[in-house]
C-alpha cells in the first residue's frame, strides 16, 4: 500500500485511515451504507449472469428505465456540485471558495456512483471500452456523451488532487477544464433524448438547457444537504468563512429552483397545446403518473424546498437540510419522469392500433431498484469516508489567503490590508465601522 | 422621326372631368382581371403540391442513391393476418420468442362500413436517413453502402439501447444469445446475399401483402408500384424525417394476380 509521507499528510490534510473508528455510530453506518451497496451490486452482478431481459422490467418499447434515471440522477448532481462549486474556486468568487473541496470530492463519488449504475444497464460493458476506442461515431451523442464524462471525471480527479496539494494555479486551470467538459458532457447527454426526432415529447433544444440549468440547481442542494451533514458529524466544519458560502449557495440554489419551475410550467403550457406531446404531458398531469409528478418532482422537488429555504435566511441549518434532503428525493423523480415521459406514448400510437392502444407501462424491477439503491449508498458511504480521513475537507488557512490579506474573523470573507493598517483598522475599514472619537 | 417638343409645365390642367367613368370602370377591371389571374394561379400551385403536403410519393421516390435500392411495399389492404411472415422470419433468421423483427398490427374500426379491421405489418423501414445509425455510439449498425439495407455488427453492440430508442417504428430489440440488438435486415445473410430474390415474409405471403424489391429499377415491381399515381401511397410517421423505404398502399383484391404474387422472383 502507498504509505503518504507525514509532510504529505499535513498538507492534504490527511489524517489517516484511523479516522474512520473514531466514533462508532458513523463507523456503523459507514459499514451499513457499504453493506447495502455491496448487497445490491451483488444482486446487480446476479442480472449480469442471469441476463438482464430476466431480470429487468425495461421492455422493447420502454428500453430505458429506472437504471438510466439513476444514471442521470448521479451525473446530474456530480455536474452540479462541480458547477457550483466551481464559481468560487475556478472564476474567484470568494465566497464560493470554502466548499470547493467538498464539492468537488462528492461530484466524483457522485460520478463514479452513476458509472457503477450505468455499468449494469449496458449490456456489454466490455465491447464498450474496445469499441468506443477504435470505432467511434462522431455524429453520435452517445458516443461524445460518454467519452466526454471520462475526460470529465480525469479532470475532476486532477483538479481535486490539486486542490489537495494546495497547487492553486493548478486546480484552477484543472476545474476550468473539468467546467467545459461537464457543461459539453451534461449539455450531450441533454441532447441524447433531444436529438432523438423519432421521440416528439424530447426533440428540441431544450433538453440540454434544461439539464445545465436542472444541474446547477441540484449541485446547490447537494452541496447544503452534505454539508449539513458533515456538520451533523463533525460541529467544527462550520466556521464564519463556511457560513457564508452555505448562505451564498442557498441564495443561488434558490434563485434555481424559481428557474427551473418556469422551465416545468412552460414545458406543460407548450405541450398542452401541443398535439404529439399532449398526450404524455396530460399523463403527468392528471394521469397516471401526476401522483409522483405532482407530489415529489414538483412538491417534494421544487415548491415546498423553495418556500423553507426562503424562511431559512441560509443560516437554518436545520431547516435547509429538511429542505434539501426533501429537494434530494424530488429531483431523482424528476429525472425517472423526464426518462419515462419521452417513452410511454407508443411510437404507433398515430395508426390508432389496438396493441398501442392508451400508455405503456413500466414498473421497476427489484434488481433495477437494488442497483440504484447500491449506487446511492455508494456515494454517501464514500461521502462519509472521505469526510472522515480527509479531515472533513476542510481549507487549511493559508491555502486561499493572498499575500497582504486576512480572513475577517468577523464576516469570513477575505479582506486586503492597506500599507502600514493593523487588522483592527482594515476590519474597521471595510464594514465602515466609525473609529470612536 | 421628329418629336413635338412638350412643355409639360406650361400645359394647361384639364381637370379628372375629362376622364369618362367608363374608362376609369375598364382600368379598374384589368386590374381585378390581372390580380385574379395571379391569386387563381397562386391556388393552383397550391394544388398541384398536395403530393409534397402529404409526404407520399414525391418526397421520397425521387431519390436512390443504392443499386440494388431494395425495398418494400406492403399493401395492407391485403393482409390477413395469417402470420405466416412472421413464422418464416423467425424461422429464417433464428429469433428467439420474446423477440421479434416483424409484427402485425390490427386496426379496427367499429363503425366503419363493410369491413371493419384491417391489418398493417410493420418491420424496419430502411430509412435513407436512419436515426439508429446516427444514435449508435460505436456503428454497431449501420447503413450499407451498396444496397441501402440498414446492418448490424453484432461484436460491436455495446448494448445501451440508444437505438431501440432512437427508431421511429420500434423495429429493434435486445437479442440474449447474439448479446446485441437485432433487427430486419431484409434477410440479407440469410437469403439475398445467397442469391435469392425474395425476403422469407414476402416469398411465403399468401396474399401478396409484402412485395419485396428493387426501387431503383424502373422494370421492378415496386417502382411500378411506388410511382404510379392512381393510388395513393404513403409512409409510416413521415413526420420523423427519416425517409423510410417501407411504403404502404392499399391495394384491393381486385389487383392483378401477377403483381401480387412476384411469381417470377420465387
Amino acid at each position: 500500500m502507498v504509505r503518504i509521507q507525514k509532510e504529505t499528510a499535513e498538507r492534504w490534510g490527511y489524517s489517516g485511515i484511523g479516522a474512520v473508528f473514531s466514533s462508532k455510530p458513523h463507523l456503523f453506518l459507514m459499514l451499513l451504507l457499504g453493506g447495502i451497496a455491496a448487497a445490491g451490486y451483488a444482486v446487480g452482478m446476479d442480472g449480469f449472469f442471469k441476463g438482464y431481459h430476466h431480470v429487468y422490467g425495461v421492455t422493447r418499447q420502454i428500453p430505458w428505465g429506472l437504471l438510466i434515471s439513476g444514471y442521470i440522477f448521479c451525473v446530474v448532481t456530480s455536474t452540479g456540485l462541480c458547477l457550483v462549486s466551481s464559481i468560487g474556486h475556478v472564476f474567484g468568487y470568494e465566497p464560493y471558495m470554502p466548499i470547493a473541496k467538498r464539492a468537488v470530492f462528492l461530484s466524483m463519488t457522485f460520478m463514479l456512483a452513476g458509472f457503477t449504475v450505468i455499468f449494469f444497464d449496458v449490456e456489454n460493458p466490455f465491447r464498450m471500452a474496445i469499441y468506443n476506442v477504435i470505432s467511434p461515431n462522431f455524429v453520435s451523442n452517445m458516443w461524445w456523451m460518454g467519452t466526454l464524462y471520462s475526460l470529465y471525471l480525469l479532470a475532476l480527479g486532477i483538479e481535486y488532487f490539486f486542490l489537495l496539494d494546495q497547487n492553486h494555479s493548478m486546480s484552477r486551470f484543472a476545474g476550468l477544464l473539468g467546467v467545459i467538459f461537464g457543461v459539453a458532457a451534461h449539455s450531450n447527454l441533454g441532447a441524447v433524448f433531444g436529438m432523438l426526432h423519432g421521440r416528439e415529447f424530447w426533440y428540441g433544444p431544450y433538453m440540454p438547457i434544461y439539464f445545465i440549468v436542472s444541474a446547477m440547481m441540484s449541485g446547490g442542494a447537494t452541496i447544503i444537504f452534505f454539508t449539513c451533514l458533515a456538520w451533523k458529524m463533525n460541529r467544527e466544519i462550520l466556521d464564519h468563512r463556511m457560513e457564508r458560502a452555505i448562505k451564498a449557495v442557498c441564495q443561488l440554489t434558490t434563485m434555481l429552483i424559481a428557474v427551473i419551475m418556469f422551465f416545468t410550467i412552460w414545458k406543460i403550457i407548450s405541450g398542452v397545446v401541443a398535439p404529439e406531446k399532449y398526450i404524455a404531458i396530460m399523463a403527468f398531469v392528471t394521469g397516471p403518473h401526476a401522483f409522483t409528478f405532482w407530489l415529489f418532482e414538483v412538491g417534494m422537488g421544487m415548491v415546498i424546498p423553495f418556500f423553507m429555504l426562503l424562511r431559512s435566511k441560509g443560516t437554518n441549518y436545520g431547516l435547509m437540510f429538511t429542505a434539501t434532503a426533501m429537494m434530494l428525493a424530488g429531483i431523482f423523480f424528476m429525472r425517472y419522469n423526464l426518462v419515462l415521459a419521452g417513452q410511454i406514448v407508443p411510437v404507433f400510437h398515430g395508426l390508432e392500433v389496438e396493441e398501442y392502444h392508451g400508455l405503456l407501462p413500466y414498473t421497476p424491477s427489484f434488481h433495477e431498484i437494488a442497483i440504484v439503491v447500491a449506487g446511492l449508498c455508494f456515494a454517501f458511504g464514500a461521502f462519509m469516508f472521505g469526510e472522515k480521513i480527509l479531515n472533513a475537507h476542510q481549507f487549511q488557512k493559508h491555502e486561499i489567503v493572498p499575500a497582504g490579506a486576512f480572513i475577517c474573523p468577523g464576516c469570513g470573507g477575505i479582506h486586503y490590508k492597506k500599507e502600514g493598517e493593523t487588522h483592527e483598522e482594515a476590519l474597521q475599514r471595510h464594514h465602515r465601522i466609525r473609529k470612536a472619537k | 422621326m421628329k418629336f413635338n417638343k412638350f412643355d409639360l409645365d406650361n400645359l394647361p390642367n384639364e381637370g379628372l372631368g375629362s376622364v369618362s367613368e367608363m374608362e376609369r370602370r375598364s382600368f379598374l377591371k384589368i386590374g381585378m382581371a390581372i390580380t385574379g389571374v395571379f391569386a387563381g394561379g397562386q391556388l393552383l400551385s397550391v394544388v398541384s403540391r398536395v403530393n409534397e403536403v402529404y409526404a407520399s410519393t414525391t418526397d421520397f421516390v425521387k431519390k436512390y442513391p443504392y443499386k440494388p435500392h431494395y425495398s418494400m411495399v406492403v399493401r395492407q389492404g391485403l393482409c390477413i393476418d395469417c402470420e405466416l411472415c412472421i413464422k418464416a422470419c423467425k424461422e429464417t433468421n433464428d429469433v428467439p420468442d420474446y423477440g421479434y423483427r416483424t409484427r402485425i398490427l390490427t386496426k379496427t374500426v367499429s363503425d366503419a362500413i363493410g369491413r371493419k379491421q384491417e391489418f398493417i405489418p410493420t418491420l424496419c423501414n430502411h430509412c435513407n436517413e436512419p436515426p439508429c445509425c446516427r444514435a449508435c455510439p460505436t456503428k454497431a449498425t449501420y447503413k450499407d453502402s451498396n444496397n441501402g439495407i440498414v446492418m448490424m455488427e453484432s461484436k460491436k453492440c455495446i448494448g445501451c439501447k440508444m437505438c431501440v430508442l432512437a427508431c421511429p417504428y420500434e423495429a429493434r430489440y435486445f437479442n440474449a444469445k447474439l448479446r446485441a440488438i437485432d433487427k430486419c435486415n431484409f434477410c440479407w445473410d440469410t437469403r439475398l446475399s445467397k442469391g435469392e430474390k425474395l425476403t422469407a415474409c414476402s416469398n411465403v405471403c399468401p396474399s401478396g401483402a409484402r412485395i419485396f424489391g428493387d426501387i431503383s429499377d424502373p422494370e421492378n415491381v415496386v417502382y411500378k408500384m411506388v410511382l404510379q399515381i392512381e393510388q395513393q401511397v404513403w409512409v409510416l410517421r413521415p413526420e420523423s424525417g427519416s425517409k423510410p423505404n417501407v411504403f404502404y398502399m392499399k391495394a384491393t383484391r381486385s389487383s392483378p394476380w401477377e403483381l401480387r404474387r412476384q411469381a417470377d422472383a420465387r
